[in-house]
């Protein structure tokens, strides 16, 4: 089913330009990407891909990008002077671009983020209107679109963890609507991406956090982003 | 279907057996479909005319010069030339309509109505309108609801997206927004409005959308301008009972007929039109990123 538009999606959204798919989309990619690295990014490297390769700077995507790492909002007025507040903010930054990634979406960027010792890689699609979908974090294959809450983890393939994540999700009355599972081997971590119509209690997440064949969590509640 | 309305014969119908107002059946299409207050819809509504009044004050006021160059100001000498084609009030309209259009393309804060790429429209009439006309901001609201019901029509029965439609599905359906707008704010009655969003629809039909090196700035800003001059010829033909002969949801059928047909080199592809004429092909590639890393065409699995 088709679902219906928004009056505010025929009279909005409020945005900074020029263009949804290059500003609002792009931003909201970066945004995603500060939170999945949970930290201030204090190096990024911005490579786009395919036809935004061409178009980033003309649309000012690469300042969007910044904006977005700097966690401003898509109707910020500050993402236009954001290389300026990148400097105050100490972050680093580099563009490079990549042509005929045929595999990839036409608006695809990619983010690799460092912090410390920290890093993390994400490849998101602008699909047009804002709309996104981050397609990869750190090589598995992730597919949310930041407008729900988000859990993403990376544990131990161990048998039954599906199955189990799932049954704790329901004690806290959580209704799933997508999940999506990616390894890289047999018996290697995986990655378990899920999104869920209702946020999660600090107690559910404590609590996965400290099963040990659980790597590591990442909570994206739905903040509108 | 539809919730309420899908067309508007029905929307119409829903007016008279429901004995509403046409912004009071789109106002409850939005607290039913999306369980908001009616507060929280005027609320939003109110903050929405407000970013389109700044996006106008903005574009009259600081520097709009884009990356590309291809913006330079243009709303602002408009707006202060002495040489007045028609009247100030059709001077100030252009203005205004160039001024949010060129904030949009210098990465000021807009509101997409129906796109960004037609965000000059509403404003420009709008803001002309209610000055001219001396109306309350409610009244605008009530005209904003209205365009969104007509702009939620055209995307169910057409597009509003220059890459399915062309332009008449951008800076068309802004234009037919803004002119049900006027006509409902000006006191018209349901068939007047309707009769305006047609006679719109028939002035923007075929538009393709050809913007040079692919930025949202060539011809879309002067578009908006001409969008927005329509918007009030329409309104005006309407008011006077001077009736489209094709109707309404006849008009929208040939603009989504008219956007199947049409090439792609005329959906934002930048590949036809405007985008490829000598001076169009010259600004790409001195806007366009030349140096890029190109990838082998078919990267195989192994690689
Ligand atoms: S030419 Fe294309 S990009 Fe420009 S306003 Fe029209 S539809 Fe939008």
């Amino acid at each position: 089913m088709v679902t219906k538009s928004s009056v505010f999606e025929m009279i909005g959204p409020v945005m900074i330009g020029p263009s949804s798919s290059h500003t609002a989309g792009v931003v909201r990619i970066a945004r995603a990407a500060i939170r999945v690295l949970g930290k201030k990014p204090e190096k990024a490297v911005i490579t786009f891909y395919n036809s935004f390769a061409r178009t980033y700077e003309g649309h000012g995507s690469d300042k969007a990008v910044i904006g977005g790492l700097l966690d401003f909002k898509t109707d910020d007025n500050r993402i236009k002077n954001s290389f300026e507040h990148a400097k105050k903010e100490k972050l680093k930054y580099a563009f490079k671009s990549v042509g005929n990634a045929s595999t990839l979406h036409p608006n695809t960027l990619k983010i690799n983020l460092t912090a410390g010792k920290d890093k993390v890689e994400i490849l998101g699609e602008s699909l047009g209107g804002g709309i996104v979908n981050i397609a990869e974090i750190n090589g598995f294959t992730a597919n949310f679109s930041v407008s729900l809450h988000t859990l993403i983890i990376t544990a131990d393939d161990v048998r039954g963890s599906i199955a189990f994540i799932a049954n704790v999700l329901a004690q806290d009355d959580c209704n799933i609507a997508t999940m999506s599972v990616s390894r890289k081997g047999r018996n290697d971590l995986a990655c378990q991406v899920i999104e869920m119509d209702s946020g999660l209690k600090p107690l559910t997440l404590k609590y996965l956090e400290s099963l040990k064949w659980v790597d590591e969590i990442i909570y994206i509640p739905d903040i509108d982003l | 279907m539809s919730f309420l309305f899908n067309d508007f014969s029905s929307w119409k119908k829903y007016c008279e057996e429901k004995q509403l107002n046409l912004h009071e059946v789109v106002l409850e299409y939005e607290v039913k479909q999306k369980g908001k207050s009616p507060q929280e819809i005027w609320d939003g509504l109110a903050a929405a005319y407000q970013v389109m009044k700044e996006a106008i004050h903005t574009g009259l006021n600081d520097d709009m010069t884009s990356r590309s160059g291809m913006v330079n100001n243009g709303a602002k000498k408009v707006y202060q030339n002495k040489l007045t084609v028609l009247s100030p009030e059709f001077q100030q309209l252009i203005a205004r309509a160039l001024a949010a259009k060129e904030v949009n393309s210098c990465m000021g804060r807009i509101v997409a109505a129906p796109t960004a790429g037609a965000s000059g429209i509403l404003p420009g009439t709008l803001y002309t309108l209610q000055e001219i006309h001396q109306l309350d901001d409610k009244k605008i609201s009530e005209g904003l609801l209205v365009g969104a019901g007509i702009a939620l029509v055209i995307e169910e029965k057409a597009s509003l997206a220059g890459a399915v439609g062309g332009c008449q599905a951008e800076t068309g359906s802004a234009a037919a927004m803004a002119s049900g707008a006027i006509v409902y704010c000006l006191g018209g009655n349901v068939d007047q409005v309707f009769n305006a969003v047609a006679i719109t629809i028939q002035c923007m039909l075929g538009l393709v959308c050809d913007p040079v090196a692919g930025l949202v700035e060539v011809p879309c800003i002067v578009r908006n301008a001409s969008a927005a001059a329509i918007a009030n010829s329409s309104a005006q033909i309407a008011l006077s009972n001077v009736s489209a002969v094709i109707p309404v949801d006849e008009c929208v059928e040939a603009m989504g007929e008219i956007g199947q047909s049409m090439e792609d080199k005329y959906k934002e592809t930048a590949l036809g039109g405007l985008a490829t004429t000598a001076t169009g092909q010259q600004i790409a590639k001195k806007v366009l990123i030349q140096d890029i890393e190109i990838l082998p065409d078919q990267p195989d699995e192994s690689s």
